[in-house]
This record gives structure tokens, C-alpha cells and sequence, in this order.
């Protein structure tokens, strides 16, 4: 039985997501959450004692080059798409209090 | 022959040849989509004027011996979420609406080193988040076969613009089946290269294991000689491989003599329409007469794809595109109060249905007290589909499959039930979650005249095999008729 999505993890998962829905778009997208995971739920059938997790297929190296500045100061450019700013700053509501 | 009906490498060879123009390969594209654009919708942006000028530039460089590759002086068009300096990169998303980069993806550097001209940025999925091009928020993109139907997804513009002549090639990206799909309802060519072999630098990121660009063209030749231009390692992608490339490309007339094909009697299963299935059948015979061993052989970890997929992609997807908050670049909600509020706000109305639904999917499987059941689960699950493929490889050269279990459906048909259109990408995923590559190539067309491609899978590197195979496959076949000649009139 798959989990079921309440209004609890529902809230939860929101909050992760950082998406507020409210209303008809909040049940929907609990339905829609609770048929997937009904759904994938099939996965319980594959027997994976004694395999080990496989998240790339060619191994994860760490990969390693010189830390050189190839691009220059591009601060105007990057700004100029920004939705707001200040005194050449990103400009964000207050954070602290 | 007319202009717009060549294939890209025959522009070049013109080109080349001095019979015609690199202008006058940019005005044949340009003169399609002043005639088809308006009902397509292939583009969300053109780039006319530069393209013009690139053209003259180009031809300069021809003349002087700096562009001497087999591409150069091509029109070809960009999947929108592959950055461009200085052009809109949208994603087809409100949330980047008017984000325009300050750097380019590694594979548009590439393009320009080969002489090739940008014609225009196309129409996906949100985010590639889709299978039928229809989650934009820039409108949908209509199949040029038929514009009542699809054009499939993500890179349904991509596919659409290459299918109405509207672009010679096209550059689109693949995490599921985003170039496969869209190029077999279309009639066109698609390959996925094997993971790590084209560089991911610049590519708006969705599931990051899974993504990769790749060529969209008119044939299997067309298509390996763009995936030359843009494959090789790329120090700015931590994930792209240091591959010795071969030469892409093929040997044509060859037969299939000797080689083996093995086909998953899973994939014949119920729930593939009858024209596909015809198409799949006959496809397999005519690799036969070529000299090809073809069997069928067991594939059980095939039901167990589509749930890895979409819990591994999802979560992948969440944490991607957590960067999306409204601070550095895109929209922001117009009101909210504090940080957390505009963050919530600013996704809430920025994001469309679907990416939410994959956001809050992969939020849950990765959230506290869920990851071991599902995430965990999934990669485990990956991990033995991908020991499945290993075996089939050591008995066969080439996977044949179909690509899709149907061919485009009508417009506003499957965004209704998400689940139903999930369970279509039943042929094409397990390809990204083992790295493989993969070609998709016209087979056929079905009883109401919709394009039904015909797909062949190698192991990991084995890109010159597929391309072998699908020449040969091609040869056989005869031309394909494009859109304008075999589809409905436009």
C-alpha cells in the first residue's frame, strides 16, 4: 500500500518544494502525487537485496583543473538580467530581523 | 532539386561546389517558415538578421579555407534550453522569460567553429518536462505531418522545424526519450549519444545523470555528421568523458551480415497500436533480408523502467531547478512578504503544472523518512537494468525496439491523465538510465499517414554500430517522403 499523501506531508512536501498551492491545484496535485507513487509502487516487486545503489554509470571521480579566471568580470552583464537591484547589489526582501 | 527538400549535407556540398550561396541556404529556411511558422509554431525566437550576416561571414570563411568542415554554411535551429549568448533562453518557462545568459553552451561554440548559422531558439516542454511539447507556456508546436496532431516532446520544435523544412538540422536534448519520441512522429533522425559524449556545459539542467544533447536531422548521414561537430571532451562539464572519438559516419550499401539484433519479447507486449506494430514487424523483416540475425530474447526488468525513470528524474529535477527563486535572474512575483514568501510565490506562479508535479514528486521521494523506499530503491532498480543490458550486449550488437507504443496523438489529448503519458516513454527510458545510445529513425508510416519511427539501441560508445545499422536499414528503405510531400497539406 502506497503512502498516503495527508495534509501533513502534503504541507511538507510543499514546503520542500517551495511551492504554495492552494485550493483545486493543491487536490489535484495531491492526486496526481498519490496515483504516481501508487504507480511506481510496482518497483516493491524487484527483488534489490544485495545490490548496491547505482547513481553514475561511469563512476563519480572528482574531477580536478586549475582554478583560472577564463571569463572576466562579467558583474554589469549579470546584474542588468537581475529582477531587482541596489547599488550594484541582487536585492532580496529582508532576512534578518 | 528544390532547396528546402536537401538534405544538410547536400547544402554544404553546393555550398561547397559554388552552386549556391550560404545566403541562399538560409533564405530556403526562412522562406518555409514565412510559409509554414504560423500554423507550426516550431520557434519561440529567429534570428533573421544575424543569420543573414552570419551567412556572409561564413561564406568569407569558406572562401579563406577556416571553414572547411562538412557542415559549414548549415542552417540549424536550438532547442530552448541550450544557452546562446545574448539570446533568450527560456525553457519554454514564465520563470525565464526574459533570462538572457552571459555565456553559451560549449556545443553552440562548437556549431560556429564548423561554420553552421543559427536560425532560432524552438518550442519544448517546460523545462523538458513532457512528451508532446504541449507544457510550453509559449503556446504548442503542431506536427507538420498532420498539424491536428503533436509534434511529440520535449524537443517537439526542434523536430517540427527539421520535419517543415524549416531548419535543415536542429540541436535538441534527451533525458527520457526528448529526441527519440519528437523525431519518430515527425519522420525525422534523432540520435542520443552515449551519456558524456557531448558536453552538458550550457544545457539548462533537468535530470543531470540523464541529459544529453543531440542531433536532430533528416537521415542517420546528416545526423553523425553533427554529432561530430559538437561530441568531445569539455573541461567546463565534470561529467563529459574523455572518449577517443571515432569518426562518426557510415559505409554505405554495406550489409548487415553477421550482426546480431536482439528485440525484448516485453517491448511486443499489449498496448502498442496496430500501425506500430506493423511498422516494428515489418522493419525487423527488412533487417533480415539485409543478412542481420534478428531474435527475440526476455527483457525483465522492462515494467520495473518507467517507475525507476520518473522517481530518479524527479528528484533529480527538484534539486535542479531549486535554483529558480526570483533573485539572480527570470521573474519574480510581483508581491510577497519576506524572502520565503517570494520564493514560494515567485515558483507558484512561474512554473507550470507539470514541472510542479515533477518538483513536488522528487521532493517527496528524496524528503526525510521516503529516500530509502523510493530514491534508494530506484537507483537499486537502475542498477539491475542496467546488468540486464550488459548480458543482452554480450549476445547482441544492436537493441531494436519501437519508440513509442503509438504514434502523435491529437493535440489536447494527454495532458488529461499524466500517468497514461508516462507509461508512453516505455521504450525510450531505460536508454538514458544505462547511458546508451540510440538512434531513432523513420520505419514507416501508419494507416492514418502519421510518421512511426523504428529505434536501435547500442551498448555504451557504440554510436558507429547504430550508425552502420541505421544506413544500412535506410538504404533498404528507400527516402523517406517529407512532411510536405507525404503529409497533409499545409
Amino acid at each position: 500500500m502506497a503512502k498516503i499523501i495527508d495534509d501533513e506531508t502534503m504541507e511538507n512536501v510543499c514546503l520542500l518544494a517551495k511551492l504554495s498551492l492552494e485550493g483545486e491545484e493543491r487536490e489535484a496535485a495531491r492526486a496526481e502525487m498519490q496515483k504516481m507513487l501508487t504507480y511506481v509502487e510496482k518497483l516493491d516487486q524487484l527483488d534489490t537485496e544485495g545490490t548496491e545503489p547505482l547513481s553514475h554509470i561511469f563512476g563519480s571521480e572528482n574531477v580536478f583543473r586549475e582554478d583560472e579566471i577564463v571569463n572576466g568580470n562579467q558583474k554589469d552583464a549579470m546584474l542588468f538580467h537581475a529582477p531587482r537591484t541596489k547599488d550594484g547589489q541582487y536585492h532580496v526582501p529582508k532576512t534578518i530581523g | 532539386m528544390e532547396l528546402s527538400q536537401m538534405t544538410a549535407l547536400e547544402l554544404s556540398r553546393n555550398i561547397r561546389e559554388r552552386k549556391i550561396s550560404v545566403s541562399d541556404g538560409v533564405e530556403s529556411v526562412f522562406a518555409q517558415i514565412r510559409k509554414k511558422e504560423k500554423k507550426i509554431h516550431a520557434y519561440l525566437d529567429l534570428f533573421e538578421e544575424d543569420a543573414y550576416k552570419r551567412a556572409e561571414q561564413v561564406q568569407k570563411g569558406i572562401a579563406q579555407g577556416i571553414y572547411t568542415g562538412p557542415l559549414a554554411g548549415v542552417p540549424i535551429a536550438v532547442k530552448d534550453n541550450i544557452c546562446i549568448k545574448g539570446k533568450k533562453t527560456t525553457c519554454a518557462s514564465r520563470i525565464l522569460e526574459n533570462f538572457i545568459p552571459t555565456y553559451q553552451a560549449e556545443v553552440i561554440d562548437r556549431l560556429e567553429q564548423a561554420g553552421m548559422i543559427l536560425i532560432g531558439k524552438t518550442n519544448m516542454d517546460e523545462f523538458a518536462m513532457g512528451s508532446t511539447t504541449e507544457t510550453s507556456a509559449f503556446g504548442v508546436t503542431t506536427n507538420p505531418w498532420n498539424t491536428a496532431h503533436v509534434p511529440g516532446g520535449s524537443s517537439g520544435g526542434s523536430c517540427a522545424a527539421v520535419a517543415a523544412g524549416e531548419a535543415y538540422m536542429a540541436l535538441g536534448s534527451d533525458t527520457g526519450g526528448s529526441i527519440r519520441q519528437p523525431s519518430a512522429f515527425c519522420g525525422v533522425t534523432g540520435i542520443k549519444p552515449t551519456y558524456g559524449t557531448v558536453s552538458r556545459y550550457g544545457l539548462v539542467a533537468y535530470a543531470s545523470s540523464l541529459d544529453q544533447i543531440g542531433p536532430v536531422g533528416k537521415n542517420t548521414e546528416d545526423c553523425a555528421a553533427l554529432l561530430q561537430v559538437i561530441a568531445g571532451h569539455d573541461q567546463k562539464d565534470s561529467t563529459s568523458l574523455r572518449r577517443e572519438l571515432p569518426k562518426f559516419g557510415l559505409t554505405s550499401g554495406e550489409d548487415l551480415k553477421g550482426m546480431k539484433f536482439g528485440v525484448p519479447e516485453e517491448y511486443m507486449a499489449e498496448g502498442m497500436e496496430e500501425g506500430v506494430r506493423n511498422t516494428f514487424l515489418a522493419s525487423l523483416k527488412l533487417l533480415e533480408e539485409l543478412g542481420a540475425d534478428v531474435e527475440f530474447f526476455s527483457m525483465k526488468t522492462t515494467e520495473y523502467v518507467i517507475p525507476a525513470y520518473y522517481i530518479i528524474a524527479s528528484a533529480e529535477a527538484s534539486s535542479n531547478l531549486e535554483r529558480f527563486d526570483g533573485v539572480k535572474y527570470g521573474f519574480r512575483a510581483a508581491e510577497y512578504k519576506g524572502l520565503y514568501d517570494m520564493y514560494r510565490k515567485t515558483r507558484t506562479q512561474g512554473f507550470g503544472k507539470e514541472v510542479k508535479r515533477r518538483i513536488m514528486l522528487g521532493s517527496f521521494v528524496l524528503s526525510s523518512g521516503y529516500y530509502d523506499a523510493y530514491y534508494l530503491k530506484a537507483l537499486k532498480a537502475k542498477a539491475i537494468i542496467k546488468k540486464e543490458f550488459d548480458q543482452a550486449f554480450e549476445k547482441y550488437d544492436v537493441i531494436l525496439a519501437p519508440v513509442a507504443p503509438h504514434t502523435a496523438p491529437k493535440l489536447g489529448e494527454s495532458l488529461k491523465d499524466p500517468l497514461a503519458m508516462y507509461l508512453g516513454d516505455i521504450y525510450t527510458v531505460a536508454v538514458n538510465l544505462c547511458a546508451l545510445p540510440a538512434i531513432s529513425l523513420p520505419g514507416g508510416l501508419d494507416g492514418r499517414g502519421l510518421p512511426v519511427g523504428f529505434q536501435m539501441i547500442g551498448p555504451c560508445f557504440g554510436e558507429n554500430t547504430l550508425i552502420r545499422a541505421a544506413s544500412a536499414f535506410e538504404n533498404a528503405r528507400g527516402t523517406f517522403p517529407s512532411a510536405e510531400k507525404g503529409g497533409i497539406k499545409i
